[in-house]
């Protein structure tokens, strides 16, 4: 097995109460969809939106994301995948309905 | 055995079996990179050993099992190394053969190695332009020189491009393995599209001073035989061979004994090769049977109405358009719209098809492309509108770089 990171990339508006819980509910569901693609679950979490990011470059602290996009990184999912096509199967189910995801191979370091 | 016909049998089994090889090899191997440098090894050693010992029975066998072999001396040395190759090939293969031993012995004559490369090359995981330069390097085993000079980039740049790619199947793991049947449409589509663009790529080199570069379509023939042979159910990869065999057979036709290109309906029929056409039309046949066409195969029928044309006039029209209307609702790409408004255009008149032309430039996705204002210039002679089509044509030189058409041209618009 190999390790993916999903990386949710998504406009960042605001939401009604039912878009929310509808999209509450597709995050719900997904563990169950890649468990059905046969890979495995390692971690995932959601981010607070840009506006309360800080960022750092060299000794200059600002305020806001690194880089100002129009769809935002709003959460990850870290999994576990034969290869990437599987991987890429599972990341298709990931919901981002005002957005996309990347899939991104982790690095392993010979220990 | 002398050194030259050593050589000679090398250079062959070069031309005809690298793709084999090396997907052969990799399944040993499991890693493309490592694969890769024991096949250009096996193949330095034929040079010497075949000059020796006499060229083996089967040079095929010979090069896997030597290839194979260095593949495992390496792996062997690098013990530690092994357990954290990404696995390439998938472990439980969909056709047969796990001939992992290195004897190389019943692998052969199983096909799925050479589409599990192909296959790999086109992933779409990778930008097409990697996927045209992996397909050359690995499938068709073209030096990086040659695929460099093919594309118009220096050697370097190809060099990084092809040394990025292969990274990328190592560190995502981009499987060594023939798609699923649910994926297996889009996978397969990605394929057909690398191989057409290696033969456009060949037929209109898109600069300098010849128009065919003839070892590209070569190459894209060979590969769609090969696909052919292997997917023999694919009424695309049918759709494919039979359009890379039509325009072919009409190569020795598109320019004159000066160099100069002739337009299809001043090109001599006669010499149009009518094996090549018979071959392609049973193909096209074939992939039109059976549910609605795909788009290679209806290009494909396309080309054949105008193979099978007597002339250009007494073309069947009406059947190249309704074949257009089919394509264009398969495949609403704004060059096939161009296209049919050529069909239009002798169909229903001149003023009709430059109106098609007229929607398809307010819609600005062909802005740049040099066949837009070069058709808009013929339908415009053909009105007698010269002020109109001497513009028309001054915008399509600017457009052009390839010698062969700009001249061209030019000299249609001196003719106005």
């Amino acid at each position: 097995m190999a390790s993916y990171l999903i990386l949710i990339y998504e406009q960042e508006t605001e939401l009604t109460g039912d878009e929310f819980v509808e999209l509450m509910n597709q995050h719900n569901a997904f563990p169950a969809a890649i468990e059905r693609h046969g890979g495995k679950l390692v971690g995932g979490k959601a981010l607070q939106p840009t506006p309360t990011a800080t960022s750092i470059r060299g000794d200059v602290v600002t305020d806001g994301p690194f880089v100002e996009t129009k769809e935002a990184l709003g959460g990850y999912y870290l999994i576990e995948a034969d290869d990437l096509d599987q991987a890429l199967r599972i990341a298709k189910e990931c919901p981002a309905p005002r957005g996309g995801v990347e899939v991104r191979p982790i690095w392993e370091f010979d220990e | 055995m002398s050194d030259g016909s050593a050589a000679a049998a090398v250079a062959d089994a070069h031309r005809r079996e690298w793709t084999f090889v090396l997907a052969a090899t990799v399944r040993v191997a499991r890693d493309i990179d490592l694969a890769e440098e024991c096949v250009q090894d096996a193949y330095a050693s034929a040079l010497r050993t075949w000059a020796r010992d006499g060229v083996p029975a089967n040079p095929a066998a010979w090069l896997v099992t030597t290839a194979r072999n260095r593949a495992l001396d390496v792996l062997r040395r690098e013990q530690t190394l092994r357990g954290k190759l990404p696995l390439l090939v998938d472990p439980e293969p969909s056709y047969q053969s796990s001939d992992v031993d290195g004897d190389g012995g019943e692998a052969f004559g199983v096909p799925d190695d050479r589409l599990r490369l192909i296959f790999t090359c086109c992933h779409p995981a990778l930008a097409r332009e990697a996927q045209v330069a992996l397909t050359l390097r690995l499938v068709c085993g073209v030096s990086t020189s040659d695929i460099a000079a093919a594309f118009l980039v220096t050697e370097p740049t190809m060099a990084a491009r092809v040394t990025r790619a292969k990274k990328k199947i190592a560190a995502a793991r981009i499987p060594y393995r023939v798609p699923q049947p649910a994926e297996l449409p889009d996978r397969l589509d990605a394929v057909l599209t690398v191989i057409h663009l290696l033969y456009t790529t060949g037929h209109t080199a898109p600069s300098g001073g010849a128009l065919v570069r003839l070892d590209l379509v070569a190459r894209a023939v060979e590969l769609a035989r090969v696909l052919r042979l292997l997917m023999p159910d694919e009424r695309e990869v049918r759709g494919l061979l039979a359009l890379l065999l039509l325009g072919d057979a009409r190569r020795a036709t598109r320019t004159d004994e000066a160099g100069k290109l002739l337009l299809l309906e001043d090109q001599d029929r006669s010499r149009w090769d009518a094996n090549a056409i018979g071959e392609a039309h049973e193909l096209v046949v074939g992939a039109l049977r059976g549910g609605s066409a795909g788009r290679f195969g209806l290009q494909a029928a396309i080309a054949a109405v105008h193979a099978q044309a007597p002339s250009y006039a007494d073309t069947d029209w009406v059947e190249v358009l309704g074949l257009y209307d089919e394509l264009l609702r398969v495949w609403p790409s704004p060059v096939v719209a161009l296209n049919r408004a050529v069909a239009v255009a002798m169909v229903r008149g001149p003023q009709a098809g430059l109106d098609e032309l007229t929607v398809l430039s307010a819609d600005g996705r062909l802005a740049g492309y040099r066949y837009l204002p070069a058709a808009r210039a013929d339908l415009l002679r053909r009105l007698g509108r010269a002020v109109e089509a001497a513009d028309a044509y001054q915008e399509a030189l600017v457009l052009t770089e390839n010698d062969a058409e700009r001249a061209f041209l030019s000299a249609r618009l001196a003719a106005l």
